[in-house]
């Protein structure tokens, strides 16, 4: 089991003609998700390097291959429109990976989605989301997998399906930050911790899906056995989610804020990143956290042997 | 992008909220002139201010009132010759290059008016309390009632039933809650017709009752802009309004090679894929017992030119005792840093320590392309894991007890 995403989703890339587009459209591809076509205004009818079929408008792409995801990879500046396109053709997840959208734009199309309550949008500005497969062959970064679903730019290699895991668990992982994901998805498979599904929710201050909701999933999802979360300096979502967390999660969630040593009013290369009063500092969030239930990672190469601990799973199990 | 006070009242004066009248000057001679004007107007009071992005002016001296063309020619003097120090400059201080003369109209009361993104709303967000003049964390935190937050619509923006509620509730009465209501009115249109992330005006003030204006004039008194970055490509005249001499030199070399590089007091220089791995690298470092020199993504689509470059920054920041690499590659494909840290090694030279830890996308490549050039790269060591690099650099820099 997984949440949002699994190996019948039938997935779509906007902006597939783009080399970014293009690029982890294949990628996708390689891991094993089912890629159904795409989308570039003007090249309809077309198809991409992998023969995949591209379509003018995301309404014509659901229509003719039944897609209920998509991957954004459109510039900036046309960005908000296609998440909102998306939700009107009936998309359900809508993955925006584009980094640099302008914040107006986001609230307005944030807006625009509250007519589509079945849309759900992770980022923008993010890595994405991935139910990871079985590994059929391979080592590392040669390895080839099936029955996963990857919508991102992510590695697949690095992440670990319940199935495969020797201690039979498996953990569901929300993060605001790209590579950060990676490192802690390393963390946990190392550790034979397998994964349900991964999503990175982007680091912008106005985005689609946030921790409250993605813990709620997979709270729900019987499957998930503990939650890592991953926050950073900025906002008060974290803090938000810890008071949620306390009151309705039934299972571990392992949490690390990063940011603990970075200066106030500086932006640290998220737009969200960047400490405004007391209450959004590394440390003021970890405190408030820990105040919940929440197993605070104090060091960012913890977070695997935190939720090791959380679950039971003996450091003997270390691949 | 942060813009100057005297720009940010152009930009309010253009939108048409009315400011006292003044100029921006680069010399005492022109301070005096403007000076000049402003008394001869009949003003009794100027008041000069230091035009720098760093706050703190106020108690650093470099807001001064002035009585008298003398004085003003005074205080521009002192403010153009030595350098501002407050504690948000750092010791060395900044220079100042320019001054905003203005009137220095009097005041009857302030109040505090902000428009920014509520991030837990997604919606811009006007903040306002009759208690301006003071700083707005101060309120928020003693007397967190004295603060009104008031949701902008997302296609409607403020609306003129609710800027009514807001100046009504802060206390303008008579014709002064028509001139609050159009001065809110079109700063909200302004902030999201500019993009702008923060406009701030602190104080917004009512003047004393004249022949003129017997309910007194509401007037913008300071005003402070901050504009998304990633809009103004579609603001060409905001983006021209940048000041690059107000930005670290580091910082701003980084950013022409669409690096994201902050700087910071440590010894031990990082470059790291991805923004939240930089910060928990910064972190971590800390946590070993060292101290980062600076914050540096290198993003996901950096090129071996831009990665090489960065090496540059990081290098040329002679406190650096000792470099990190922490590479999980994603888009990023570890092979790329590999050969632009051989390059860097070939160019530069790494006279320092030097962590690499490379992980994901094409490591096995990397791994090899390292290896085969180790002889060029005497100072290099290759970490394990995250846990391993930071032990291995803090150790590498650590002066022996």
């Amino acid at each position: 089991m997984s949440i949002l995403v699994d190996e019948t989703t039938k997935v779509i890339c906007q902006g597939i003609t783009g080399s970014a587009g293009a690029f982890h459209t294949k990628g996708c591809l390689d891991y094993g998700t089912k890629m159904v076509g795409g989308v570039t205004p003007g090249k309809g009818g077309q198809k991409d390097a992998n023969g995949l079929p591209i379509f003018d408008t995301v309404a014509d792409a659901v229509s003719a291959t039944g897609a209920t995801a998509t991957m954004i990879f459109v510039p900036p500046p046309f960005a908000a429109d296609s998440i909102v396109e998306a939700a009107a053709a009936g998309i359900d997840v809508i993955c925006a990976i584009t980094e640099g959208i302008p914040t107006q734009d986001m609230i307005r199309a944030k807006a625009a989605l509250a007519d589509f309550p079945k849309a759900n949008l992770i980022g923008p500005n993010c890595p994405g989301v991935i139910t990871p497969g079985r590994r059929v062959s391979g080592e590392g970064s040669e390895a080839r997998f099936e029955d996963g679903c990857k919508i991102g730019i992510m590695p697949g290699y690095i992440h670990l399906a319940q199935e495969d895991a020797t201690s039979g668990k498996a953990v569901g992982i929300i993060s605001r930050s790209g590579t950060l994901t990676y490192e802690a998805v390393w963390q946990c498979s190392s550790l034979e911790i397998g994964q349900t599904t991964c999503i990175g929710i982007g680091g912008d201050p106005v985005k689609g899906l946030n921790f409250i909701e993605l813990l709620d999933l997979f709270n729900d999802d019987p499957d998930t056995d503990g939650v890592v979360m991953i926050g950073e300096i900025g906002g008060s979502d974290e803090t938000e989610a810890g008071h949620w967390i306390k009151d309705n999660m039934r299972k571990p969630v392992v949490a690390f804020i990063a940011g603990r040593t970075a200066p106030p009013g500086k932006r640290m290369g998220h737009a969200g990143a960047i400490i405004g009063g007391a209450d959004d500092t590394a440390q003021a969030k970890m405190e408030a956290l820990s105040a919940c239930g929440v197993r605070v990672s104090e060091s960012p190469a913890d977070l695997g042997t935190t939720m090791a601990d959380a679950l039971g799973v003996p450091a003997a199990a270390m691949a | 992008m942060k813009i100057h006070e005297y720009q940010a009242r152009q930009l309010l004066a253009d939108a048409g909220v009315p400011v006292p009248s003044g100029a921006m000057v680069e010399s005492v001679d022109a301070a005096v002139a403007e000076a000049k004007k402003i008394f001869d107007g009949g003003a009794t009071l100027a008041v000069i201010k230091a035009q720098v992005h760093a706050g703190g002016r106020g108690k650093a001296g470099f807001v001064k009132l002035v009585k008298s063309v003398d004085e003003a020619k005074k205080a521009a003097e002192f403010m153009l010759t030595n350098r501002m120090v407050s504690p948000q400059t750092g010791a060395e201080g900044l220079a100042v290059r320019r001054l905003l003369i203005a009137d220095g109209v009097d005041i009857d009361r302030e109040f505090y008016l902000a428009i920014t993104v509520d991030r837990a709303r997604n919606t811009n967000t006007m903040i306002a309390s009759a208690e301006g003049g003071v700083e707005i964390e101060t309120v928020a935190e003693e007397n967190p009632d004295a603060i009104i937050k008031t949701p902008l619509h997302p296609e409607r923006g403020l609306e003129p039933y609710a800027a009514r509620a807001v100046a009504f509730k802060l206390g303008f009465e008579g014709k002064q809650v028509g001139q609050a209501v159009a001065i809110m009115m079109r700063l909200a249109k302004l902030f999201t017709e500019t993009d702008a992330s923060l406009v701030e005006i602190n104080p917004l003030i009512v003047t004393p009752p004249s022949e003129g204006h017997p309910n007194g004039r509401v007037l913008a008194i300071d005003a402070k802009f901050n504009f998304d970055d990633n809009a103004l490509f579609r603001h060409k005249a905001i983006a021209a309004l940048f000041d690059p001499s107000e930005e670290n030199p580091s910082e701003l070399r980084a950013k022409e090679h669409e690096l994201s590089y902050v700087d910071l007091d440590g010894n031990i220089g990082c470059l790291v894929n991805g923004a939240g791995l930089a910060m928990s690298t910064m972190d971590i470092i800390k946590l070993h017992g060292g101290e980062p020199a600076n914050f540096l993504d290198v993003g996901g689509s950096a090129t071996e030119e831009a990665v090489r470059e960065a090496f540059d920054i990081i290098l040329a920041d002679d406190r650096v005792q000792g470099v990190l690499v922490n590479i999980f590659g994603g888009i990023m494909q570890c092979d790329k840093i590999a050969r632009a840290i051989v390059a860097a090694a070939k160019e530069v030279g790494f006279s320092v320590p030097l962590v690499v830890r490379l992980e994901g996308t094409n490591v096995g490549a990397a791994r090899t392309i390292l290896e085969e050039a180790r002889r060029d790269i005497p100072t290099m060591v290759t970490a394990t894991d995250l846990a391993d690099a930071a032990r291995k650099v803090c150790a590498a820099v650590a002066v022996p007890a």
